[in-house]
């Protein structure tokens, strides 16, 4: 896949590795881009608002809507016992109810569902629910749910070699406990579905989703209709990062449910506090470690359990759990190895999917075991790092046995520590600390290594649809979902390559079910991996029918057939694509294409721990420095310097906003986003006042970011470019290192400093280190 | 003429698209946003939060100028009625652009950065850029950051944004507004009332007094009357809380309200003056105020938003008030029966109950300068640097006489029910010797001072700490040796 034509002297408009703006960039500015509560209301639609759950874990005694139903405006009123299908949207493990049945676990949990004239009626019918509750007991913690052993899925364990007998001989031992938070989406746009009845009963959804094929099988399913009934669209989303994998089949469920029954279109859109109050968000995680390793900090022996929240249901914490594990070696060799996971059941929202999925959680926690070693040893925890890297030909095989082929941290990280100035910076800082007594610096380098493909192979897979029309413009459609990630520009890059024509000859348009069935989320960075190199198929398609109709034609051999500036030569003969697009279509060629693609060489086993579940890895780097109060705890990031291998980029525009995008957010996770929960599990930081992500002020001042220069994927990935949309967002462990980097300047100890280090966290972390409290 | 004579069935008339737009029959507590996205289908500004925190609704206002042109201000549509739209210029991020398609120079310059992602946020961006642009077209890094407070992005890591905002002047020098803005005076001039507002749908009476008469006039004649000043807060009890309110008093109209002027010695703060329009002046006291009324919340919500209200209001971690109680502010409360004027001390009285009588609001605030010799300090701590609610908030003020602590007022925010001086830690400082031993007492002395908050924003353990800390720290720079602060814009 990597013949593309060489013709960079002159290329086409938006080829592949233009940095070309976002195809919607102008209309994403002028407010002219359409989301899904913009899209032209029909006449008589309905507007859903649901009643909650007040109670963190209660029987449902009984339900009565009499008044409700009775209410101005209010058109229909349901619950869990007016669900004609299945009431179950489990993605991985049957029993996920959208309205809750018999029972609520926890609080926000959707039980009625009420269709009105306005949003407002709906809302206010609300409080005429009647719903009778016996309250049980809540388990609220990862704590309280592993001391019960409650868990949503069978814990799993990943082991190489003999981890008790490593660590019972290792020269030192080291253990710890460490926190880590979770993380609320927090896309500008909630979640929202526009359900419209269509003719023989069948329903056409806009549903703000990064999976369309998966909300038409859940609405089909709990409508009790089959998949070809339910046509789901998406054009873009404004946002998603995972929480519109797996959460949006159920609002999308609940407006055709309406729809269906009371045959009006039906939208349900949801408020902040009511969207962040429901969906599920990132696990937080509780991770007990016991290391043991050398006088250079080597790590020899690992025994390690990740316990995650998973909430009330599983959804897809299993495969979350499993990414945990599968990053809790990072870019570090482990001999002798056990890593155990922990779906852990509580009675909270249903944690899902949240850019990197897993993998950041076990990514830090392994980075915690090395920096706490480093701090045990007295050495710059870089140096430990280093000696921990995978081998190129040794030391290069993971704790699921899959073979490390590709690794470039070792130049990398060198390269980064050049550019970054690290040694000389980490000599000034030491310097500064000495003499500043209040304020104290901090300097962390931190590397990392994520596997691109789904676990679950055979998601692996995607489709796209190419026509050609007779003036030459080219329809594009794919699987994939744009949520502003810049995917639909990629491929659209991808395409104008193959075909060289340029990039605005070719229409984007909306992710379709009818057009492209049974995709894969948009998820787990592969979009471009996946769709681009459909999509390149089918291009090469065309352009394969159109070679041949050329040489036909024009009696030439085919091989004097050549694309090139929205022309095609042939021998002597040059005519715009355009004409020849026309002339095929007058011989019949056929101008419409699909490509299919599937990943090559993966496979798990997921039963034994084993197999090669990534087919390649991305890798990254990041330095960060931040200045403390030691009084207050206040902190800033005062520089970053961010080094990050794409491969070989389609569009390094658009690849640096992904890698800024997803540090800032990964810094976000670290430092300022606390989900914070009252006694009774009622989740109190549910809207911006309260839950607080990055703002611009929050983005160092000096920020420095680059692509590996030269890079291409070691695979054959489309264009030899890498995954880009997950990874960057662990360069931010580099944030939560420095920090307690300056703790440990401050404490002059090694500190404890759970995730999200808030300033009330680093002050207290100072306060307790000093104190001489227990340290990891 | 009273207002109570009139019709109730004034139209709202604001500009919009060049041209007066009136609304009748649409309920006063109906906010921009939603008018715009409901009643206009007019969906370029869009809801992230529906409570002034994401700015993806933001709009601006545009309003004649003194200087002939027009101010133009950022604003949050989410959580602004649409009574308060009379007599002013709505713009969206529809308007910006040519009718040619070309684009604004802050559009061009997003498009030009990469600005976008998933799009979402950025029309609300676009706006706050179009109000800085007006007010400044090579901005400095810190006043980009300041304006964009209020706009919360999560795709771009802001980089490119900020980019944007700083090459934006690059493009051209004047847009259609300028080369309008007579147009628009004209029209404006056309829209202005001689009396106040009185406008009723959906069963809320709503009036704009034009006069304190006026006012007192229609709250003797409805005692019940809600009212809403810059309705930051206002705005969410009826977006979060979905309260209904039957009637409504409106002071933004009401120019005696919003002046802002010196009484001889005293800044005097009318009740209804914006934060915006209050800044300068608080500045002027002391440049910590500066740094700390720009962490207090965002432009969007400062251009709305009221001191009056912010003490009204007597939430126990507003950032009014600490700073206020230590400047030795007082308050004056007006009502038909006349004025009264009481220590800001004494008017927060319990959780959210003040000294306001029915009837009576709060006319003005007066805050004296501080004394010669007087060490003062205002800080602000809270999870996130910038538009963030203050876990802690604390203002110093002490007089020191020949080395000898002669009076102290320490203001603190989240440390109890109400915004409360610490007696007893001003007691352990007046009358010693400015000293570190001293400084310790007044530290241990916070204990009895305070049973601080414990919720999300913070510990009672981290406030009670960082209180302490912070007249540590205010020691510390009295002795002027160490560097003590970090901030955001670092």
């Amino acid at each position: 896949m990597d013949d593309a034509p060489d013709l960079r002297a002159h290329p086409v408009r938006g080829a592949v590795g233009a940095a070309a703006a976002h195809d919607s960039a102008h209309k994403h500015v002028a407010g002219a881009a359409i989301y899904v509560d913009d899209i032209p209301e029909p006449p008589d639609l309905l507007h859903v608002w649901c009643v909650m759950s007040p109670h963190a874990h209660a029987r449902i005694r009984s339900i009565d809507l009499a008044d409700v139903r009775s209410a101005p405006g209010v058109i229909d009123a349901v619950s869990a016992a007016d669900i004609p299908g299945k009431n179950d949207i489990g993605p991985m493990v049957a029993g996920e109810p959208i309205l809750a049945e018999g029972i609520v676990e926890y609080v926000g949990q959707p039980v009625v569902a009420i269709a009105a004239t306005s949003i407002k009626a709906a809302r206010t019918a609300g409080a005429l629910a009647r719903v009778e509750y016996d309250v049980q007991p809540a388990v609220l913690t990862v704590d309280d749910a592993l001391a019960q052993g409650l868990f949503v899925a069978p814990p799993v364990e990943f082991k190489r070699g003999d981890a008790a007998a490593a660590l019972a001989r290792a020269p030192n031992r080291l253990s710890g406990t460490f926190r880590i938070g979770g993380q609320d989406h927090f896309y500008l746009e909630g979640q929202v579905a526009l359900a419209i009845p269509q003719e023989d009963g069948d329903l056409l959804i806009h549903s703000s989703t990064q999976h369309p094929s998966e909300v038409q099988k859940m609405v089909a399913k709990v409508l009790g209709l089959a998949a070809n009934a339910v046509t789901v669209e998406v054009r873009r989303m404004g946002g998603g990062f995972g929480g519109k994998e797996t959460q949006p089949a159920m609002f999308a469920a609940i407006a055709a449910l309406l729809a269906q029954r009371t045959r009006r279109p039906v939208k349900l859109r949801l408020d902040r506090d009511d969207d962040m109050m429901i969906t599920g968000k990132r696990h937080d995680f509780v991770v007990r470690w016991q290391a043991g390793f050398d006088g250079e900090g080597r790590i020899t022996a690992l025994d390690m359990d990740l316990a995650a929240r998973a909430g009330h249901v599983a959804d897809l914490s299993p495969a979350i759990v499993d990414r945990a594990l599968f990053h809790a070696d990072n870019c570090y060799y482990i001999p002798d190895v056990r890593l155990r996971g922990f779906a852990c059941k509580t009675h909270t929202q249903s944690n899902t999917a949240f850019r990197g999925f897993g993998g950041p959680q076990g990514m830090i926690a392994i980075e915690e075991v090395v920096d706490a070693i480093a701090r045990r040893l007295g050495r710059d925890p870089l140096a430990v790092r280093r000696v921990n890297f995978y081998g190129t030909t040794d030391r290069n095989v993971t704790p699921y046995h899959m073979v490390v082929e590709d690794n470039i941290v070792h130049g990398l990280v060198d390269e980064l520590e050049r550019w970054a100035d690290y040694q000389e910076r980490r000599r000034a800082i030491d310097a500064f600390n000495r003499t500043s007594p209040i304020l104290k610096k901090g300097l962390a380098l931190t590397p990392l290594k994520f596997g691109i493909s789904f676990t679950a192979t055979f998601y692996n897979q995607a489709g796209a649809l190419l026509h050609v029309y007779t003036d030459g413009s080219v329809h594009l459609n794919h699987g994939g979902t744009e949520m502003g990630q810049g995917l639909f520009m990629k491929v659209a890059q991808i395409v104008a390559e193959e075909l060289q024509i340029d990039v605005d000859r070719i229409k984007i348009s909306a992710t379709n079910t009818g057009k492209v069935p049974n995709t894969s989320a948009t998820a787990a960075s592969a979009g471009t991996d996946l769709n681009g190199a459909a999509a390149q198929i089918a291009a090469r398609t065309i352009r394969g029918r159109l070679a041949d109709f050329a040489a036909a034609h024009f009696a030439v051999p085919r091989e004097a057939v050549r694309f090139r500036r929205n022309e095609v030569e042939a021998g002597a003969n040059v005519v715009p694509f355009a004409t020849l697009a026309a002339l095929a279509y007058r011989a019949r060629v056929q101008l419409s294409a699909t490509g299919f693609y599937k990943t090559p060489k993966i496979h798990w086993d997921r039963d034994n721990a084993r197999g090669r579940p990534f087919l390649y890895f991305a890798y990254g780097a990041a330095v960060a420095e931040v200045l403390v109060d030691t009084l207050t705890g206040e902190y800033k990031v005062t520089r970053a310097d961010l080094l990050h291998d794409v491969g070989h980029s389609i569009n390094p525009a658009i690849d640096r906003g992904q890698v800024e995008g997803g540090f800032i957010q990964g810094m976000g996770w670290l430092t300022t986003e606390e989900l914070w929960f009252d006694a009774k599990g009622r989740l109190a930081t549910h809207a911006p006042s309260t839950y607080k992500i990055p703002v611009a002020s929050d983005l160092p001042r000096d920020f420095r970011v680059r692509l590996l220069e030269g890079a291409r994927n070691a695979e054959d990935t489309v264009h030899r470019s890498k995954a880009v949309g997950e990874p960057p967002l662990m360069l931010a462990n580099a944030v939560f290192f420095a920090l307690k980097d300056a703790v440990a300047a401050a404490a002059g100890a090694a500190p404890s400093l759970a995730a999200p280090a808030t300033p009330e966290r680093v002050l207290l972390a100072i306060e307790d280190a000093r104190g001489g409290a227990a340290t990891p | 003429m009273s207002s109570e004579g009139r019709s109730l069935n004034d139209p709202i008339r604001f500009a919009l698209d060049g041209a007066m737009h009136e609304i009748t029959g649409v309920a006063p507590t109906t906010t921009v946003l939603e008018y715009l996205r409901g009643e206009l289908r007019r969906c370029g500004t869009k809801e992230g939060c529906a409570e002034g925190d994401c700015g993806a609704c933001t709009v601006v206002l545009a309003e004649p100028a003194p200087d002939g042109g027009l101010t133009y201000r950022a604003v949050n549509s989410c959580i602004q009625f649409v009574p308060t739209l009379d007599g002013r210029a709505l713009i969206t991020v529809e308007n910006l652009a040519a009718p040619d398609g070309t684009l604004h120079p802050v559009q061009q310059a997003m498009v030009d950065c990469h600005g976008s992602q998933c799009g979402f946020c950025t029309p609300g961006f676009v706006m706050s850029l179009f109000a800085l642009w007006h007010a400044d077209k090579h901005p400095s890094r810190n006043a980009v950051e300041e304006a964009l407070a209020g706009n919360l992005c999560r795709c771009t890591g802001y980089r490119p944004i900020l980019d944007a905002a700083l090459a934006m002047g690059k493009g051209a020098a004047a847009d259609r507004f300028d080369t309008d803005a007579a147009t628009l005076r004209t029209l404006l001039g056309r829209l202005a009332r001689d009396t106040g507002l009185s406008y009723a749908a959906g069963g809320t009476r709503f009036w704009s007094p034009h006069s304190k008469a006026e006012l007192f006039t229609i709250l003797a004649a409805h005692p019940d009357a809600a009212i809403l000043a810059g309705g930051t807060d206002f705005g969410l009890w009826v977006t979060k809380q979905h309260r209904r309110f039957d009637k409504i008093v409106w002071l933004g109209r009401l120019a005696e309200l919003q002046q802002v002027a010196r009484d001889g010695d005293v800044l005097s703060i009318g009740g209804a003056a914006s934060w915006t329009a209050a800044l300068p002046h608080l500045a002027a006291l002391h440049p910590d105020l500066d740094a700390y009324f720009k962490r207090f919340a965002s432009v969007q919500i400062r251009n709305a938003g009221t001191v009056g209200g912010n003490v009204a209001n007597a939430s126990p971690i507003g950032d009014g008030p600490p700073v206020l109680l230590a400047l030795g502010a007082a308050v004056v409360l007006e009502g038909a029966a006349g004025a009264r004027t009481l220590d800001l001390a004494d008017f927060f009285q319990a959780y959210r109950r003040t000294a306001l009588r029915p009837g009576e609001i709060v006319a003005a605030i007066r805050v004296p300068p501080l004394p010669p010799g007087t060490r003062f300090a205002a800080y602000k701590l809270s999870k996130r640097f910038d538009q963030d609610i203050s876990t802690l908030a604390a203002a110093f003020a002490v007089s020191i006489d020949d080395g000898r602590v002669a009076a102290a007022k320490l203001g603190f925010g989240g440390m109890a029910a109400i915004p409360q001086r610490a007696a007893a830690a001003e007691a352990a400082l007046t009358g010693q010797p400015w000293s570190l031993a001293t400084v310790q007492t007044a530290m241990a002395a916070l204990d009895r001072d305070f049973r601080p908050l414990d919720d999300l924003r913070g510990s009672a353990r981290y406030r009670m700490a960082a209180a302490r800390n912070l007249l540590l720290r205010f020691w510390h720079e009295s002795q002027g040796n160490v560097a003590t602060r970090v901030t955001a814009h670092g």
